[in-house]
């Protein structure tokens, strides 16, 4: 195989599997911000929090990998619903500036907490044998977290989209997210809604955070450093929308890999050209409510 | 009431009001203080000066923020790129072009910072909300990689060390205390602070007012929205570029670090922490959260990082108009005396309000002794031992907490129920 | 002569909602107009069409002989187009005197100015206070409007649209949430105006509309209906069976 074409693949199953992680952590991320306008700048955090119960689970009571990232994203899809209606639903009907404080301050704060529990240090997990190496598919190898990570988050747009689409649940946000008020007054309960989503979305944001630690490395940073990368996927995709959300994560996941891999150099440079690019030709995302 | 009284009536109330807005603008006495307050920290801290200088920058680049945030109700996490860009154009000016002339040199800095914010505020502000926000982040991280790509230039994160200004008026040498420096940017910061007095005073100022109470009114009435944000844009941006370049000048020495997002929510905590929209809240929020900083930061970082995560959380629940509002509040409020005052009343849902504090309570301090117990136990060890044991005691002593903090919070708040009578 | 304001087949889609069916509307100058028609005729949308507020999917409004279809709001204003709206729209943390002064330094192109004190120009305050007087809100000149009650507050929606000194004036239910105490202040100040001002007006109370307007035009689901006289309008009967059928229907009931 010519060495050229050979990189290519490579850099498009990188990528691939890049976009699958952007877009299980930012999907929730996305809906909420739909649902309520609610600018939520510690959904890092969510995930950030995920991957250091993943961390722990395994690594002080061996828990294996896969229970551990079903067990922690449970945990802090539970724990997040008490967030919302203790602090965030105060805040709905906020301004923007409001909304973005409470949310910064509370990143700090559990930046600030995991650093004390957890040390600044990245923090590593014990794989099970048959996510290690390499997976050969006939006619190249593949490294096999990474195929794991693409097969997953394949099944996860699956269930999304099923959700979504085909379900009464479904219907009922989508409603909600293209006019609020309607949905109200037709007599969908909007907050019950919202609570359930930002719960599903804060428990998959836990599930990318625990898929990070192998991917990206894991320390409490981690909750602003991404944080930005999950909100240019919801700008750039569109508050609310799925398949604007997947595009976007698909686009960024795949530039940055190829950007980096292209031009070390330059970094995350790519990923802003293109969020720039997108959001003056289109300001709503690409599939945005104008 | 007769006529005449009638008439005489509305005549004072017009009176009252038109002498209130002639007058607004008058410099009142209190103004005087913070500027008392500075020079008399020069001969309190004189050794301290290098600081009280990076205080001053601090304040000025607060000051540039409140224009735009304060006054015209932009939201920005990017205002550390005209920072970044004031201080690399006078940096560069005197390592390549050798014009380091330092007041020229700032004004070049803000001239430049001014017209990049022109350029992008032109494209960015006719986008609000979410938008608005991620381009404002793009712009600023752009610039910073742009600068890592020409590091050959701009010195990348390693920076530009070393750098030679000539002395002020070619005559004042900078001294190792810093002390030149520390009046060079107070006279700066003066100059700057009545430039943007009088602007926010100005009918243009209300004019930015009004965008930021109501957008649909002022285009209704006929605004150029865009021309008036984009023009305060790049007044903000010019002055934020004055203040970065005099971090170069008195720090001799600038990384890449300056278009950090840190720096952009960090002067962004400062101004919220003062009070928005009140020309001296930058003063007063720059000020306390350097010195805290100072201080805690040294102690452990952490810490630090955590109070500064609370403070926004509890400035967002309970004092939203900052550190100076809560002044205004206090020295606005009287005790109730007699009947005015009444006693505390117990009603039935404030135990549904205690039980779910409690549980909340209890459930952070589950989180905590789970968290310690599974990250590093040596740390928790200090408080109890055995595992199970130390959760439970960390449930309770939550739950507790939780109780307290939300009977003194229903203390406090149904008085003030009390006094604000019922609309 | 030409007309104050014309639109002339205007559409507007909200998606696949056609929201605005061909209207066509005519405000001579010095015309007393009162736009009616059941809830949801899309009268609000058609006041939005005309200010610029929303754009139309096809057709064309004139301000006074010119084209004005691709302007923004901000240009029409400036050409003479005021507004109040439905549900106030006021600078609710500035002074109810603050509102009026901004008003009036936007109409004469006193904002552009950056340097100058907001409150040293005397003229313009007096000019304010005028137009408060004539509400009497003068007393609560220093008040911020959000301390004012709803109803007071709708008097400074009418001061900021009279402050604009606008050449023609469209009023969308500036009587709606006004106690009826005040409620005729406002169409004291609005009959004392310049009779040269078109003013256009969408009233629900039957009683204002047949003292103020002259013509009628009734717009239901987002077509005009019909136009006329007052006298027209209440003698159609089958504006009464739309518009009024309840009414109708009950008075019926009544002698029956």
């Amino acid at each position: 195989m010519p060495h050229a074409l050979n990189d290519f693949i490579s850099v498009l199953f990188d990528g691939l599997a890049y976009a699958m992680f952007l877009f299980i952590t930012s999907v929730g991320l996305s809906v909420t911000m739909g649902l309520m306008g609610f600018v939520n700048l510690a959904h890092g955090a969510f995930a950030m929090a995920g991957g250091f119960i993943v961390v722990s689970l395994a690594r002080t009571y061996g828990i294996d990998f896969i229970p551990a990232l079903v067990i922690a994203s449970v945990t802090v899809g539970l724990i997040s619903v008490r967030f919302e209606q203790r602090l965030y639903r105060r805040f709905y009907k906020s301004t923007d500036l409001e909304q973005v404080l409470l949310t910064i301050g509370l990143a700090f704060m559990s930046i600030a907490a995991f650093t004390y529990f957890y040390g600044p240090i990245p923090k590593s997990v014990p794989l099970p044998h048959w996510l290690q190496g390499d997976v050969n598919l006939g006619f190249r190898t593949f490294p096999t977290y990474r195929a794991f990570l693409i097969v997953l988050g394949a099944v996860l747009i699956a269930i999304l989209w099923f959700v979504f689409e085909k379900t009464n649940i479904g219907a009922k946000i989508r409603a909600a997210v293209d006019n609020r008020r309607m949905a109200e007054s037709v007599g969908i309960n909007v907050d019950r809604l919202f609570t359930l989503t930002f719960a599903v979305g804060s428990g998959l944001a836990a599930l990318g955070g625990g898929l990070a630690i192998q991917l990206l490395g894991l320390t409490p940073s981690f909750a602003l450093l991404y944080l930005v990368l999950f909100l240019i996927v919801v700008a750039v995709g569109g508050m609310g929308s799925l398949k604007g959300t997947l595009l976007a994560a698909l686009v960024i996941g795949i530039v940055d890999t190829g950007g980096k891999y292209l031009f070390p150099v330059a970094g995350t440079f790519f990923i802003y050209v293109i969020t720039v690019a997108v959001l003056l030709v289109k300001p709503a995302g690409f599939f945005g409510r104008e | 009431m007769s006529d005449a009284t009638l008439h005489q009536k509305t005549l004072t109330a017009r009176q009252r009001a038109s002498d209130y807005l002639a007058r607004r603008h008058h410099f009142h006495w209190a103004e005087a203080l913070p500027w008392l307050l500075a020079i008399a920290a020069f001969f309190v801290f004189s050794n301290r000066m290098a600081f009280g200088s990076q205080v001053l920058i601090m304040i000025m680049f607060a000051v540039s923020l409140d224009l735009i945030l304060g006054y015209a109700g932009i939201i920005t996490l990017g205002h550390a790129a005209f920072f970044g860009i004031g201080a690399y154009t006078v940096a560069l000016a005197s390592l390549r072009l050798g014009w380091s002339e330092p007041i020229s040199g700032i004004i070049a800095g803000g001239v430049v910072a001014g017209l990049a914010g022109l350029v992008v505020g032109w494209f960015m502000l006719r986008y609000r909300g979410l938008t608005l926000l991620m381009l404002t982040i793009a712009f600023a991280a752009m610039l910073q990689e742009s600068g890592n790509l020409r590091s050959d230039i701009t010195g990348g994160y390693d920076g530009l060390p070393g750098l030679t200004f000539d002395p002020l008026f070619g005559h004042f040498q900078y001294d190792l205390y810093g002390h030149t420096n520390y009046w060079y940017v107070l006279a700066a910061l003066a100059v700057v602070f009545y430039v943007v007095r009088r602007i926010v005073y100005s009918p243009f100022g209300q004019a930015l007012t009004g965008i930021r109470e109501n957008v649909r009114r002022m285009n209704a009435i006929g605004s150029p929205v865009h021309w008036r944000l984009v023009t305060v844009y790049a007044i903000s941006a010019a002055i934020a570029g004055i203040a970065g370049a005099l971090f170069t000048q008195t720090n001799a020495y600038v990384t890449l670090t300056v278009f950090d997002f840190d720096t952009s929510a960090k002067v962004m905590v400062m101004l919220i922490l003062g009070g928005t929209g009140r020309l001296y809240g930058a003063f007063v929020g720059a000020t306390v959260y350097m010195v805290l900083e100072d201080y805690l930061s040294k102690m452990s970082p952490t810490f630090w990082q955590f109070g500064i995560g609370l403070l926004l959380v509890v400035a967002v629940l309970f004092a939203r108009r900052g550190l100076l509002g809560v002044v205004e509040s206090a020295s606005a409020f009287r005790w109730r005396t007699g009947a005015a005052r009444r006693r505390f009343v117990w009603k039935t849902e404030y135990w549904k309000a205690l039980a779910v504090a409690a549980f909340d309570g209890g459930l952070i301090g589950f989180l905590i002794g789970f968290a310690g117990n599974l990250g590093r136990a040596d740390r928790m060890s200090l408080f109890v031992s055995a595992f199970p044991a130390r959760v439970v005691a960390f449930i309770a002593l939550g739950a507790a907490a939780g109780i307290v903090i939300n009977a003194v919070y229903l203390l406090v708040t149904s008085r003030s129920a009390v006094e604000r009578p019922a609309s | 002569m030409t007309a104050a304001l014309q639109i002339e087949g205007l559409n507007r889609f909200f998606g696949a909602l056609h929201v605005t069916r061909d209207v066509n509307l005519t405000l001579q100058r010095g015309a007393r107009r009162a736009l009616i028609g059941p809830n949801g005729a899309g009268k609000t949308t058609l006041v939005n069409l005309m200010t610029g507020a929303l754009k139309p999917s096809s057709g064309r409004v004139m301000l006074e002989g010119r084209d004005i279809t691709s302007s923004s709001q901000a240009e029409r204003a400036r050409r003479g187009l005021a507004r109040t709206f439905q549900i106030n729209q006021l600078f609710r943390g500035l002074t109810v005197l603050e509102n009026l002064c901004l008003t009036i330094g936007e109409r004469d192109g006193e904002c552009a100015n950056l340097w100058r004190p907001a409150g040293s120009k005397p003229s313009v305050i007096e000019e304010a206070l005028d137009h408060l007087e004539s509400l009497r809100l003068v007393d609560d000149a220093l008040k911020p409007v959000r301390e004012l009650a709803y109803g007071r507050q709708r008097l400074v929606e009418i001061a900021i649209a009279l402050a604009q000194k606008p050449r023609v004036l469209l009023l969308d239910e500036p009587a709606a949430g006004v106690p009826s105490s005040e409620s005729h202040l406002i169409l004291d100040v609005v009959d004392a105006l310049d009779p040269d001002i078109a003013i256009l007006i969408i009233e629900h109370d039957m009683d204002v509309v047949f003292r103020f307007a002259r013509q009628i035009t009734v717009l239901v689901q987002g077509a005009v209906f019909t136009e006329g006289t007052p006298a027209d309008i209440k003698a159609n009967a089958d504006v009464r069976a739309v518009y009024l059928g309840q009414e109708g229907h009950q008075e019926a009931h009544a002698h029956g």
